[in-house]
């Protein structure tokens, strides 16, 4: 049996008048790979942003795990456009940062943190790039290093939002066996529009459209995604990766 | 040589100034232009003539009425594009001439004594007094401490904002904090720079600095040092030519920027034929 890590109580989340997120109840277990699909506006940044604590709900609730899961042990993979990569950090230096929630407020890094950002960089393949600016880094490279700002903290819950905007398709196989070989240490939540590409990897689906339903499987089809509200444009599945077109 | 004790004190002054301006203008300097904070600087900077005035009017140190008008500005150009309010580049904008404005009015209206206003707008080493060398000594200090101590969180906050919220309760606080020390190094330096220079002196010697580095610390390490070499050169260039100092440090600044960026287009052009000819 499988230690329940964080769960999603009925919470509500509204911008001004705007209802972003209704009611949505989630489990997440110790090694759930869950792709979180829906379509644009329909909340799914917005579950990441309350589980992160940015955004608060107005009603329901999150019960994390005490033994296992606090605030500090979510690593975090924002979308490409957060950070400022003409900003003059080093690749050490941002994958150090990933450490920042172990720290106080004065966030001084030790040799071994140095040691262990070293590792994370040498894992993603970026050894001769780690006192390379960001600004000489390719889409994909930026992507490893966002990566590994995200792991380096030995998170326990992984949260990605949108991976699938690096434009880097040479590095796309890489990332999702990355990502496989992470699930065994971690529980992995992927947002993502893209479900044709994600659907080889996670193992179920929360559907986001206001209203959220979960689907504990990787196979879904049409037919499920129109009974949850959750239009897409297109899905794959089966043994053979293939992809099934909305009627028109 | 007559005066040669006046002219030896002269030159002392001027070159402790610069350099204390410069260590200033070096760590303020490389957060603004690393953050795109260039135009905020500029308004919190024709702000605080605001104060200058006021300070006029009701008889106090005008630089103590500049220094509280550029904080209360900073802060309330941050906490506005928190709210999201407003529109930040517009709230910069009305600021930016509303502390023009002010400051005309109130010395204007200051009865007796007119002061020399072209000091305050192109600075002047002239009415550079100890009390004023001394003050940027301090701040010279305070932003080494600041930004040595807490160099990885200012460093991280600063990269990428919404990230570091996620995990850190004090962003806020550091923003503000960060804020109101650049505001007040921006009205140290007035009394070198003026109001109208005083931005570029804060803006040219990064730029120059990340030409050839885009490692942080090391953007702040070559800022001091060509912020340093620009004023002291430009010192001794407006002492010698007898022009006005502020405008003479400014235009040693951007000659060195256009000579740095020749430089590096030769170097990466003599780069990219070796390779050619290599391969």
């Amino acid at each position: 049996m499988q230690a329940t890590l964080l769960e999603i109580l009925s919470v509500s989340v509204s911008y001004g008048n705007n209802i972003a997120l209704q009611d949505a109840d989630l489990k997440v277990y110790e090694n759930d790979f869950i792709g979180v699909i829906g379509p644009n506006g329909g909340g799914k940044t917005t579950l990441l942003k309350v589980i992160l604590g940015l955004v608060k709900p107005f009603k329901g609730r999150l019960i994390f795990n005490p033994g296992i899961l606090g605030r500090s042990r979510i690593g975090y993979l924002p979308q490409i456009s957060t950070g400022d990569n003409n900003f003059p950090v080093t690749v050490m230096d941002v994958i150090l940062s990933g450490l920042m929630m172990h720290k106080g407020v004065v966030s001084i890094m030790s040799s071994h943190d140095r040691k262990r950002a070293g590792r994370v960089i040498g894992e993603l393949g970026l050894t001769e790039l780690t006192e390379s600016s960001l600004s000489e880094l390719s889409g994909g490279q930026l992507q490893r290093v966002f990566l590994g700002r995200a792991v380096i903290g030995d998170p326990k819950l992984l949260l990605l939002d949108e991976p699938g905007n690096f434009v880097d398709t040479n590095f796309e196989n890489d990332f999702y066996e990355k990502l496989r070989l992470l699930n065994k240490r971690m529980a992995i939540l992927m947002v993502s529009h893209d479900i044709g590409t994600i659907s080889a990897h996670i193992k179920s689906f929360a559907c986001v459209n206001r209203h959220l339903h979960y689907h504990p499987s990787s196979e879904i089809s049409n037919e499920d995604l129109l009974a949850y509200g959750c239009p897409i444009q297109l899905i794959t599945h089966g043994e053979v990766p293939h992809t099934v077109l909305k009627k028109h | 040589m007559e005066g040669s004790i006046f002219q030896y004190e002269f030159i002392i002054k001027g070159l402790i100034g610069a350099l204390f301006a410069s260590i200033t203008a070096g760590l303020a300097g490389t957060y603004i232009v690393s953050k795109k904070m260039v135009f905020l600087s500029g308004g919190i900077t024709h702000a605080s003539f605001g104060g200058i005035g006021i300070g006029y009017f009701i008889g106090i140190n005008p630089v103590v009425g500049a220094a509280i008008f550029s904080i209360l500005s900073a802060l309330g150009i941050e906490y506005l594009s928190v709210r999201q309010k407003i529109r930040e580049d517009s709230a910069i904008g009305i600021l930016w001439a509303l502390g023009m404005a002010t400051g005309i009015i109130f010395i204007y209206l200051t009865p007796g004594y007119t002061p020399n206003l072209i000091s305050y707008l192109f600075g002047s080493i002239l009415t550079v007094t100890y009390g004023d060398i001394i003050a940027l000594g301090i701040m010279s200090v305070v932003l080494m401490l600041y930004f040595t101590v807490f160099y990885r969180t200012i460093l991280y906050i600063s990269f990428d904002e919404q990230f570091a919220r996620t995990y850190s309760p004090y962003v806020n606080a550091f923003k503000y904090i960060t804020t109101s020390l650049i505001a007040l190094t921006i009205v140290l330096n007035i009394r070198m720079a003026g109001v109208v220079l005083v931005i570029s002196l804060l803006t040219i010697p990064p730029n120059i600095a990340m030409i050839f580095t885009k490692v942080y610390s090391r953007v702040v390490v070559w800022s001091i040092a060509a912020a340093f070499t620009g004023t002291s050169a430009g010192y001794a260039i407006s002492y010698f030519a007898g022009i006005p100092v502020g405008a003479t440090i400014i235009f040693t600044l951007v000659i060195i920027w256009i000579i740095a960026k020749i430089a590096d287009a030769v170097i990466s052009m003599v780069k990219r034929t070796e390779n050619k000819i290599l391969n």
